[in-house]
């Protein structure tokens, strides 16, 4: 997903979580980031400096590194997503749409391109602290 | 923990006036063909028109665009390219010419990123290219996006619109707006189609006979808009989808 973006939606969404908790402040969003999309934390970062509204003034945002495990559904074979054995074009197109992943990616055992992403497929928001 | 993803579809298409979902409950019966015709018509009537090929394990609305070398921009998020007047929007971008074997799962995931990261702008039309059946594609639409209208396509065939009966059947349960039913690739002039639609309380939309030319329209807009398919979406459009009111009214 792309880093703006994503962004305005982890805004968006903590800004939900906000009202719904009747928070008058937030003072820490914690987002976990799956390593299979690779966002760029620093563009992520300044997104979010960019767009935030009143109620994230004095926020603290962090992010959580969440390991990419991936595993054949037909052999059963668990690995680690790795960017390095991929090329430039591959990498960016598993930055937009992680799910391609299944179209550059075969079992390392198997060569299967049928394979469950078990963790670190994306970007969740964590946790969210505020004063009421 | 909750997927931030969902919470900004909705303001990513607050500037899409009408959403007309072109579907079907079986494949190989013309949906991207009908999809495509529709969106292309649209835009030669004046409307700002997307297309959106949500069929992402076999996508073709790009080769009956000749859209097969065109990249999107980034501009916060993803900006799709116009292509023949249309904004234009697939996961061929990504997956280029190799298969994606996607499971439902998978599906769902690409489609709400999609979604998500897709910067339409402002439209008369978004018009999609639904995968056939009635599974992850349809079923998040309907949780996610709701104002979707669906433009049903089948042949006359009673195969198909056995799906077909399935398909409707579920959208009015779910009351998701219906345009109507188009029979295409019609080689008789049985009307069991037509007589069945209306016995479901449908608009029966169009009859579009089988063209033998349709295949060599593929690639090329000018052909397709004067064949069999494109007169007979040229006559719902006026008729059905714009009526008098012009662009984004129904």
């Amino acid at each position: 997903m792309h880093e703006w973006a994503l962004a305005e939606a982890i805004l968006a969404t903590a800004t939900q979580i906000a009202e719904k908790e009747q928070l008058k402040e937030v003072s820490e969003v914690t987002v976990r980031i799956g390593e299979l999309q690779q966002v760029e934390r620093e563009i992520l970062r300044f997104a979010i400096k960019e767009l935030k509204n009143d109620c994230f003034k004095h926020a603290k945002f962090r992010f959580l590194n969440a390991k990419t495990t991936l595993k054949c559904r037909v052999c059963g074979t668990s690995w680690q997503f790795k960017k390095n054995t991929l090329d430039e074009a591959t990498v960016e197109a598993i930055h937009f749409v992680p799910e391609v992943a299944h179209t550059y990616i075969k079992c390392p055992k198997c060569g299967s391109p049928d394979f469950e992403i078990t963790s670190g497929r994306g970007v969740w928001l964590d946790n969210i602290k505020g004063v009421k | 923990m909750v997927d931030p993803r969902t919470t900004v579809i909705n303001r990513r298409l607050s500037k899409v006036k009408r959403i007309v979902a072109v579907s079907s409950g079986k494949g190989g019966v013309g949906k991207s063909l009908v999809a495509t015709t529709l969106a292309l018509t649209l835009a030669r009537k004046g409307c700002r028109v997307g297309l959106f090929d949500l069929d992402f394990t076999s996508p073709s609305t790009h080769i009956i665009l000749n859209a097969e070398k065109i990249v999107p921009q980034e501009e916060k998020g993803i900006v799709p390219p116009i292509v023949h007047g249309i904004k234009y929007m697939s996961l061929i971008y990504y997956s280029g010419d190799k298969p994606a074997p996607l499971r439902g799962e998978d599906v769902s995931n690409a489609l709400i990123e999609l979604l998500a990261v897709t910067q339409w702008g402002s439209l008369d039309f978004l018009v999609i290219d639904m995968p056939p059946g009635i599974g992850d594609v349809i079923l998040d639409l309907l949780r996610l996006i709701n104002r979707v209208e669906f433009l049903v396509v089948t042949t006359s065939s009673l195969l198909a619109f056995e799906t077909v009966k399935k398909q409707v059947s579920l959208l009015i349960e779910l009351k998701a707006p219906v345009l109507g039913v188009v029979e295409n690739m019609k080689r008789t002039k049985n009307a069991t189609i037509k007589a069945q639609t209306e016995k479901l309380g449908l608009r029966y939309l169009a009859e579009i006979d089988f063209d033998d030319a349709v295949e060599d329209s593929i690639g090329d807009e000018v052909k397709l808009l004067n064949s069999s398919i494109g007169r007979a979406i040229g006559q719902v459009v006026e008729r059905n989808i714009l009526k008098d009111d012009g662009c984004g009214k129904s």
